[in-house]
């Protein structure tokens, strides 16, 4: 993956997207080397990898339901050094998602689809991450809630220097937010290049973007 | 009507021990959703430990917080060492570690300190000052006491990040290692804090059951009522629960049923609440897809 930048991982599936981004986490057994600004991580504990600067927005979004808005915020930003900064990174996520502000002191589990997805990303966030893994952020979201959250994650990844890779059912609009992209097939990587070409290739177009 | 307040608030001072132990039952549920059996022992056999110190000549207030220190550091290490092991067995099997756990502690305490019935000093003078007669000073501090552990509670649950992580935790683990809370510490710090606050509860009953192996047993029973009625997954629940068996049991105790009868208030209490309403009168009612 390329520092800074936006790494979609498509495939069908079962293919393996989401053990990808889990096996980078720690939270399933690897073999094989893994490797994050040169040195390796594999083998060691969930927690010690997120203390790396390394955030995960899981699969089924992983909210804390019975705890508020704020909290969970503040939970993001548990393993941070800098706790100076925290207030002002909080400030900084209600600006992109206004709405979690009105929200602040509600309990996660009442928050619609859509803002608890705001509220995973902010979240991880909140840990001021080198690298965010984003497992299907469209998932179970109405198409302009998509495009409101792709937009803002691309802001993000512009102004926070944030690297991304993104798990996506959605072929078609990560294609559109990545700079690059991976296809897998039941583990392997079959293809990989730019989002620009692989938009181009017939065989993505056909398998994963149906036209 | 004299009568009736007297039993009313020696109901609210003996409701407050029920309260704190249904606290740290609770605190031990939210984590594993197992009740700890042995709750009722570990108090035991800390308020021993306490027993001990001031038999060495140690003054009463240092003996109670050096007691804390010491049981908060034994249910971590409980945790760490006989409840880890089993943390992903079935339920059965744990419910089996929790009770050889009560009856190993119970057969420790009674080899060490030997069956005999002893007292247990109260740290709180022996008269009132204003003359005030429904309650025995014992009485008045267990219940003064009782409320600081709880708002020293609520506070470091409510306002310090490491409480904010052990909530998490607690909720949920898988999440809680993916913003870097170490949740298996939390787990052994819950531990801790819950035999702490048992020390606490055995420490303020002593003096008025008497110290022996088994003098927790009925006051464990009340506890139960207490975190049943509140509702096992609720700590404020557990609370509330804890003052209103107290009282009850005192009261009926006292004016319907009888003194030799009372341990089955907690009885009738428990097969109450779990034929009326299962989830108790303050708990999360847990609705499942099929």
């Amino acid at each position: 993956m390329e520092e800074k930048s936006i790494t979609a991982l498509l495939g069908a599936n079962g293919a393996g997207k989401t053990t990808t981004l889990r096996a980078i986490c720690g939270m399933v057994r690897t073999e094989g080397t893994i490797r994050f600004s040169g040195d390796p991580i594999q083998g060691k504990r969930t927690e010690d990898i997120v203390r790396l600067g390394i955030a995960h927005v899981p699969d089924g979004r992983g909210t804390f339901l019975h705890l508020t808005t704020e909290e969970n915020l503040r939970l993001g930003a548990y393993a941070r050094k800098d706790r100076a900064n925290v207030a002002r990174d909080m400030d900084r996520m209600y600006a992109y998602f206004p709405r979690l502000k009105e929200r602040s002191h509600q309990q996660a589990g009442t928050l619609s689809g859509g803002e608890q997805q705001m509220l995973a990303v902010s979240r991880a966030l909140m840990l001021a991450p080198k690298l965010l893994l984003l497992d299907e952020p469209s998932f179970g979201l109405a198409p302009l809630v998509v495009r409101e959250l792709f937009a803002i994650l691309r802001t993000i990844n512009a102004e926070e220097r944030v690297s991304m890779l993104v798990v996506e059912q959605n072929a078609a609009m990560a294609l559109e937010l990545a700079d690059n992209a991976c296809v897998i097939e039941t583990g392997r990587v079959v293809l990989s290049g730019s989002a620009a070409e692989l938009k181009k290739d017939d065989a993505v177009r056909r398998s994963y973007l149906g036209y | 009507m004299d009568a009736l307040l007297q039993q009313v608030f020696a109901g609210l001072a003996t409701g407050g021990i029920y309260a704190s132990l249904a606290l740290a039952l609770v605190m031990i549920y939210q984590a594993t959703h197992l009740v700890n059996f042995a709750q009722g022992e570990m108090a035991m056999f800390s308020t021993y430990i306490a027993w001990a110190l001031i038999e060495a000549g140690m003054p009463y207030w240092a003996a109670f917080f050096i007691t804390i220190g010491i049981a908060f550091v034994l249910g971590a290490v409980i945790e760490r060492v006989v409840i880890r092991p089993v943390e992903n067995a079935s339920v059965l099997a744990v419910v089996v570690v929790f009770i050889g756990l009560l009856v190993i502690l119970n057969s420790v305490a009674g080899w060490i300190f030997t069956y005999t019935i002893k007292s247990f000093p109260s740290p709180f003078p022996r008269e009132l000052p204003f003359g005030l007669r429904f309650m025995s000073p014992h009485q008045l501090g267990a219940i003064g006491v009782t409320v600081v552990v709880l708002l020293l509670l609520y506070a470091f649950f409510r306002f310090t990040p490491l409480g904010l992580a052990m909530r998490a935790a607690a909720q949920n683990p898988e999440s809680s290692r993916l913003v870097g809370i170490r949740v298996g510490w939390m787990l052994a710090l819950g531990w801790g804090l819950a035999a702490a606050i048992g020390s606490v509860a055995g420490m303020m009953v002593a003096p008025i059951v008497y110290l022996d192996p088994n003098m927790m047993s009925g006051v464990l029973l009340y506890a139960f009522a207490a975190a049943l009625v509140g509702g096992i997954d609720n700590p404020w629940g557990a609370v509330i629960g804890g003052f209103v068996v107290g009282v009850l049991e005192n009261v009926l105790g006292a004016f319907v049923i009888g003194n030799e009868l009372k341990l089955s208030v907690a009885l009738i209490i428990i097969i109450g609440v779990l034929l009326v309403k299962p989830s108790g009168f303050f708990g999360r009612v847990q609705v499942t897809r099929v």
